[in-house]
């Protein structure tokens, strides 16, 4: 099993979580579904900390953030796949 | 792993079972504080909760407040009660309604008397409920008699992924052996409320689950001065990744499992429906929320934590898991149970849910938790307006 960089709650997710302390800019990282216990690979666009997400695709101003398989907010800047994603380019929907 | 049917508990006079076994001294009010602390300095084995409340709040506020301070005194934790205030009326309504459950409990005013003298005379009690509380034994009890609260604090997201659904699983596992389970945090469900609405068991725990809510949210719309970001989620919740209230309200409700929840509870109000799990109407301020959940009366917490929030309660011990591998080596002092394993795939969720059933099973059979072991006994009332 290779080590997971990643891990994503749900098939339906387009953001998966950090799981080791870091990845850096231009990484192939591997990212394990937790929902399906499937794995899949993708390329770090940034360097991210641990516990902050990656975008799974790229993103376009008012598309939805899917985290749980749920809408867990707004982007309010484009975001390309590989991204960091993060209060810089992603807002509450509520308040 | 089989789950053991029993812990050693304190068994109390109205059948509830404790797993500590405290004597407290319970200020009505803010300025009865100092004689609260002096008694309990004087007297060892006995503990003051001073906070900063009781005098003139009125109405719904003010039965918040002796529910906190009546549920605290019935708390099976504690052992028996001297209730120190001001003046006699507000003080006796406290006592009588401890008394109900058969425990000691004594009354003292101070008006009239002043600190010194009350000081003297409270002393003496408290020695005799003192030395009479260190007689006491741990006996078996069945572990229907653990009432479990969780709340989780400086959340990041290795809570919702890792050390939320642990609890979750404890959950899973210790509900059909008949624990009372309860969980609050009203503010930190916005996102996710319509989702933990379904969750209700019943239509009427579902609609009354969007009643708190909506309340909530109305006052919330109607108080804030531009929006909530500031505060929810916090700088702490940021740092660790979580970017809005609707992802830090998905992993908050990872502790239910797959539960469902029989009833909505007030702030500090004692479950009624008998087993099972329930939701109180908290703040979702750690102390604020821990405080209102012992004085329900649970009488152990899980607090899952992201960022290392370091919270403890005067009288129910509070346990502290975490799934950040940095948080678990850069403030092991606080943390009883690490359980990062899991993101590195090393441990699964039912190895982890196994691993929280023991440490809480330890820490109800008299193991201190980090918090107790550090001093932390944070009891915080809650207001919900302005005093008159």
């Amino acid at each position: 099993m290779a080590k997971t960089d990643i891990i994503i709650h749900d098939k339906k997710d387009n953001v998966g979580v950090i799981v080791v302390e870091k990845v850096i800019e231009g990484q192939d990282c591997c990212c394990w579904i937790m929902e399906n216990d499937t794995s899949k690979d993708i390329k770090s666009e940034a360097e991210i900390p641990l516990g902050h997400k990656i975008a799974l695709q790229d993103l376009k101003e008012g598309d939805t953030i899917i985290k749980y398989g749920h809408d867990i907010g707004k982007v309010v800047k484009l975001i390309k796949k590989g991204d960091h994603v993060h209060v810089h380019n992603v807002k509450t929907k509520k308040w | 792993m089989k789950i053991p049917e029993i812990f050693l508990g304190y068994k109390r006079e109205n059948g509830r079972a404790g797993t500590r076994n405290h004597v407290i001294i319970l200020p009505v009010d803010d300025i009865s504080n100092a004689c609260a602390e002096a008694v309990a300095n004087n007297i060892k084995g006995t503990i003051a909760l001073p906070h900063s409340y009781g005098r003139l709040q009125f109405g719904a506020d003010l039965e918040l407040h002796f529910r906190t301070m009546i549920g605290t005194g019935k708390n099976p934790n504690v052992a028996a009660v001297i209730v120190i205030g001001i003046e006699p009326k507000w003080t006796k309504r406290i006592v009588d309604a401890i008394a109900k459950t058969g425990k000691p409990v004594e009354g003292f005013s101070i008006e009239g008397v002043g600190d010194i003298d009350t000081i003297a005379k409270v002393s003496k009690k408290a020695q005799e409920f003192s030395m009479w509380a260190s007689e006491k034994q741990r006996e078996e009890c069945p572990i229907s008699d653990l009432w479990i609260s969780v709340k989780c604090g400086e959340s990041d997201t290795t809570s919702g992924l890792a050390s939320n659904p642990t609890v979750g699983n404890l959950m899973d596992k210790l509900e059909p052996m008949g624990v009372h389970l309860c969980f609050g945090e009203t503010s930190e469900l916005t996102g996710a409320e319509n989702v933990c609405a379904k969750r209700g068991k019943t239509k009427e725990a579902q609609e009354k689950f969007m009643k708190t809510w909506n309340s909530y949210n109305d006052f919330i719309l109607k108080e804030a001065t531009n929006d909530l970001s500031e505060s929810q989620p916090t700088a702490g919740n940021i740092a660790g990744g979580l970017t809005t209230i609707e992802e830090k309200a998905f992993g908050n409700f990872q502790k239910i499992g797959t539960r469902q929840f029989i009833d909505v509870l007030e702030p500090a109000e004692e479950p009624s429906k008998g087993k099972g799990l329930y939701f109180m109407d908290t703040s979702s301020a750690a102390a604020e929320c821990v405080t209102l959940q012992a004085a329900g009366g649970f009488n152990i917490h899980l607090f899952p934590t992201g960022q290392g929030n370091i919270i403890g309660n005067p009288i129910e011990p509070v346990l502290k898991l975490t799934a950040n591998p940095l948080t678990a080596k850069t403030m092991s002092e606080h943390i009883d149970l690490d359980v990062s394993k899991i993101l590195s795939r090393e441990m699964n969720l039912d190895q982890a849910g196994n691993e929280l059933i023991k440490a809480t099973l330890k820490v109800a059979n008299g193991r201190l938790t980090c918090a107790e072991a550090l001093g932390h006994k944070e009891f915080v009332m809650t207001k919900l307006y302005r005093s008159a």
